[in-house]
């Protein structure tokens, strides 16, 4: 960013819940069955049907409202928000106004080796999502899929607490692995599970006065996320700086361009005439109920990293960036069941196996290599059979051929490490002799050249010499 | 015999006593409704079925207890939605409406045993005072054609009243039973808000909507009520006590009661007809030796204005489904998603119904929201206030139903005079209470009615002197 310039950002992330059926109808909510199977009468908002409210839904919205610390309402009662739109069946999607479930609450997010910084939440709501308008499908007709259309969301609002992107993604990280470690939902980013929109400004470096704000639309990765925002923000600074004016105005984010463009300005937008809903009578909540869902909550993120932390001995950065990700905070605990060494584990999930998941566009939960045959190649490794070099190898090897076996995967890529204090004489003496030059030059000083020596080592023995030994034989061999 | 002529009770022990069988009932009923044809009352009908279900009734061996209108033909209000039966609600926008469910009520009342005949006109989405605002045409009096049935259950009204069956379901938001029922000359009850459920039952206004009875007399009403009342987990404004045994309550001679009076008010009006007949209504309480209590109702007047926000801003919201996407009217050669909802909603909706649409929209639109369905929601509470603080010293409060009789049909064109209409039925919507609607005195040789209104969930006491007062002197 410009030096001069500063950008205040804030979400608002639609989360689906995880109920087995809607939020006001007993349809179910399972995602991928065919068009408008999952849509029942009342999602299809047919005359004289009414909505009942899925209680499931109140209790995981308190969850959520519990795990952030924040206020829950003690009477929760929902409105109309009226505009008219194809996948909106009734005309008005039910939502919250004036009694949001989940009050100010807040979260803490670290970049790096940055500060703790606490993002403030104003507000989670509950709603109903509206269906899918799909216009790809017919030749000048939009086809429309209701099986979305009444989905249990929660609308978790944020203060405009963030600076830049980087923090915007930490803080939807941290809410990802929230509702993830409450299992409130999927957290599905790619099934549109978790949605974000970001509101963006920006103001000269010690204005107090915020800026016009646009909003983003249609973020649905932590990477679209990033560069939306990173994108907006130039945009704004450009605008500003050619001395033109921000348009309060909804825009949308187009990944495939890495763009926005405009959708709707203010003056365009919507008067959703709120009002509360008659056909739900607003519901209390005790706090026995709150209480019960506060000792019934599982570990959060955050008590996880402590515990990493505290009792495994791991550094604070592997222990964030294991939280962050619940599925591979998970594959690290099931990998130590069998191996026990949890800073060696941390680097290797954080480092390989993130990578091949990456590459392979995979999740730990569903990763190729479970965390038993992950634990027997990092075993392999400890024990020193194999180098780290090959060990890298055999991961993506067994990746690749999920059937095989950890020793076949070895023995099949010839990688078994040389731990036979002869054999890697040998081939000590004979990179020695190959070197007479550089033996002169190391007896005469030039120690870097030791390097030098165990590189010459490794090659011969194609990366299989046990580089401790490898140290050990080289340092009497040259003297 | 003329079994159209027989109250549900009558129909009810004769059948038990097989005096005539349930085809008979039905064939009877038939040949009147088509003869009848002109009044006006049905949009559908399936005699075919009802016929075929009369002869399953006729073979049943099931008891009184389990299928207590066995047999027994009526009539639903086209608001309540019949699976695989068009269900129109009055509007051009749901011709070719066929739900593929049914209302709670007519699943009650199937499961009840009654045989449902057809299904009766009505104003527009239940909106009118007069049943002109059908798409269908209005409905004609059947005791006099040139006269409005009422509405805006006014086919309800005429099918009792024309004897097409022996008591019909209505719906009333703002008065659309009791004011039919008055204008007709029979009984009708609008229950607590929650005590029927409302599902399947079209919206109008949502908080104000509530499902009931028309009937040849009170006993009937609390037959009938009892078949369709109770809590249904599919409408969760539905209220769950337990249903009480209506017609037993209505006829039971344990009840005490004490009716809040309002002459000063009903004078306040300066029609002398209106004065005259609560005068006589009154007398008939005395020599009934029923304790009576002049009470006052500060804000009622104020019911009409509040109803006219509130009504509309939430019928505003209920008819925004009719946008012709995914059911009813669709308008053809549309250019585009506006123009679609332009044309499928212009041509769709009639006049009355676009009004409120706009009023409403206008009431809920910001800043506006708190000049008017704000400020009406308060006024509405202190309404209902009104009411509570008149049920600590009165068991019911007794009303005109309407200020006059039945008008001629097209005479009233101005809208506020059609909505004055209302005044006296309104409060008990806005307050959430049961009322009745009872035929007493005459008017220009049309009946006239007088209403009690009940406490919350007190419909044995309502029913009990609502039966009382109709019966009269013994």
């Amino acid at each position: 960013m410009k030096e001069n310039w500063e950008s205040v950002i804030g979400l608002e992330i639609h989360v689906q819940l995880n109920s087995e059926s809607k939020i006001f109808s007993n349809a179910p909510t399972k995602f991928g069955s065919n068009q408008n199977l999952q849509a029942c009468e009342v999602d299809l908002g047919m005359p004289g049907t009414l909505p009942v409210l899925n209680e499931k839904a109140i209790e995981k919205a308190i969850k959520f409202g519990v795990a952030i610390n924040a206020a829950i309402a003690e009477k929760v009662g929902f409105a109309r928000k009226n505009y008219f739109y194809p996948d909106l069946p009734k005309g008005y999607q039910i939502s919250q106004l004036d009694d949001p479930i989940v009050g100010k609450g807040s979260i803490e997010i670290q970049l790096g080796d940055q500060e703790i910084k606490t993002i403030g939440i104003t507000r989670a709501h509950l709603e109903e999502d509206a269906g899918k308008s799909i216009h790809d499908l017919f030749e000048n007709e939009t086809a429309i899929d209701l099986n979305r259309a009444g989905t249990p969301l929660l609308e978790i609002v944020s203060e405009p607490d963030m600076s830049n992107s980087d923090e915007a993604v930490a803080y939807l990280k941290k809410i990802h692995s929230i509702v993830c470690a409450l299992e409130i939902s999927d957290g599905n980013m790619s099934q549109g599970s978790m949605r974000c929109d970001a509101n963006v400004s920006v103001r000269k470096k010690g204005e107090k006065k915020l800026g016009t704000r646009t909003e983003l639309k249609n973020i649905n990765s932590f990477k679209f996320v990033e560069r939306a925002i990173n994108f907006e923000i130039k945009r704004q600074i450009s605008v500003l700086e050619k001395g033109e004016e921000i348009v309060q105005e909804t825009r949308l984010y187009d990944a495939i361009n890495n763009t926005t463009r405009s959708m709707r300005s203010k003056e365009e937008a919507n008067d959703y005439r709120y009002f509360p809903e008659p056909d739900i009578i607003p519901i209390q909540i005790t706090s026995d109920q709150i209480q019960r869902i506060k000792n019934e909550l599982p570990e959060l993120p955050d008590e996880k990293k402590e515990r990493f932390i505290n009792e495994l001995g791991l550094s604070e950065y592997d222990a964030r960036n294991l939280t962050y990700d619940l599925e591979l905070a998970d594959f690290f605990e099931k990998t130590l069941v069998n191996i026990d060494d949890p800073k060696l584990v941390a680097n290797w999930i954080l480092g390989d196996f993130s990578a091949i998941l990456n590459k392979f566009d995979a999740e730990a939960n569903n990763s190729k290599v479970d965390a038993v045959k992950f634990a027997e190649l990092l075993t392999y490794l400890k024990e020193e059979k194999i180098s780290g070099q090959a060990t890298k190898k055999v991961l993506e090897n067994i990746w690749e051929n999920p059937d095989l076996s950890v020793s076949k995967s070895i023995k099949d890529l010839g990688l078994e490490q040389i731990s036979d204090d002869n054999e890697i004489e040998e081939i000590i003496e004979k990179v020695i002799n190959d070197n007479p030059d550089q033996k002169e030059q190391f007896l005469s000083g030039k120690d870097r050249l030791f390097g030098f020596f165990v590189g010459q080592v490794m090659k011969e023995s194609k990366g299989k010499a046990n580089p401790k030994l490898v140290n050990e034989i080289l340092k009497k061999k040259l003297v | 015999m003329n079994l159209e002529i027989l109250t549900l009770q009558e129909q009810i022990d004769g059948l038990r006593e097989k005096k005539f069988s349930s085809v008979e009932l039905v064939e009877n009923y038939i040949s009147v409704i088509e003869d009848k044809e002109d009044l006006n009352i049905f949009v559908s009908n399936d005699f075919e079925k009802a016929l075929e279900k009369a002869k399953k009734s006729d073979g049943s061996k099931k008891s009184q207890q389990d299928v207590p209108l066995n047999g027994i033909p009526m009539v639903h209000k086209d608001i309540f939605c019949t699976k695989g039966i068009k269900t129109s609600c009055g509007s051009k926008m749901l011709d070719n409406f066929y739900p593929p469910y049914s209302a709670t009520v007519v699943e009650k009342l199937e499961k009840a045993g009654s045989i449902c005949l057809g299904k009766a006109n009505m104003d527009e989405f239940a909106m009118g005072s007069s049943n002109e605002t059908s798409f269908y045409g209005a409905v004609k009096n059947p005791l006099n054609i040139k006269k409005t049935p009422g509405g805006s259950s006014g086919g309800s009204a005429a099918a009792v009243a024309a004897n097409f069956s022996s008591f019909s379901t209505g719906t009333d938001t703002g008065g659309s039973i009791r004011q039919p029922a008055s204008f007709c000359g029979i009984a009708g009850i609008k229950p607590t808000y929650g005590r029927v459920s409302r599902y399947g039952m079209i919206a109008f206004a949502s908080s104000l909507d509530q499902g009931g009875i028309l009937a040849k007399n009170i006993k009937d009403a609390a037959i009938a009520l009892q078949c369709i009342s109770g809590y249904d987990p599919k409408d969760a404004t539905s209220i769950k006590v337990e249903v009480p045994n209506f017609s037993e309550d209505c006829e039971s001679s344990e009840f005490e009661h004490v009716v809040g009076l309002v002459t000063d008010l009903i004078d306040s009006f300066g029609d002398e007809d209106l004065s005259k007949n609560y005068g006589e209504a009154i007398e008939r309480l005395e020599k009934l030796k029923i304790k009576t209590k002049e009470i006052e109702l500060p804000n009622l007047e104020l019911s009409l204005p509040v109803y006219y926000v509130i009504a509309p801003a939430e019928c505003s919201a209920n008819l925004s489904r009719y946008d012709g996407i995914r059911f009813g009217y669709r308008a053809e050669n549309v250019e585009n998603l506006e123009d679609l909802y332009f044309k499928s909603r212009g041509e769709g909706f009639g006049n009355e119904t676009k009004k409120r649409i706009l009023i409403g929209t206008y009431c809920l639109s910001s800043g506006f929201y708190d000049a008017y369905y704000k400020k009406a929601q308060k006024i509405r509470n202190l309404i209902s206030g009104d009411f509570i603080s008149a049920f600590k010293d009165v068991t019911s409060v007794m009303l005109p139903t309407t200020s006059g009789e039945a008008f001629d049909l097209g005479s009233i064109t101005d809208p506020v005079e059609m909505y004055k209409q209302d005044i006296f039925t309104i409060p008990a919507n806005l307050g959430g209470l049961p009322a009745t609607s009872i035929p007493f005195g005459e008017k220009n040789n049309m009946p006239l009615g007088i209403q009690f209104i009940g406490n919350i969930l007190e419909e044995s006491s309502l029913l009990n002197i609502s039966n009382k007062f109709q019966l009269g002197e013994k």
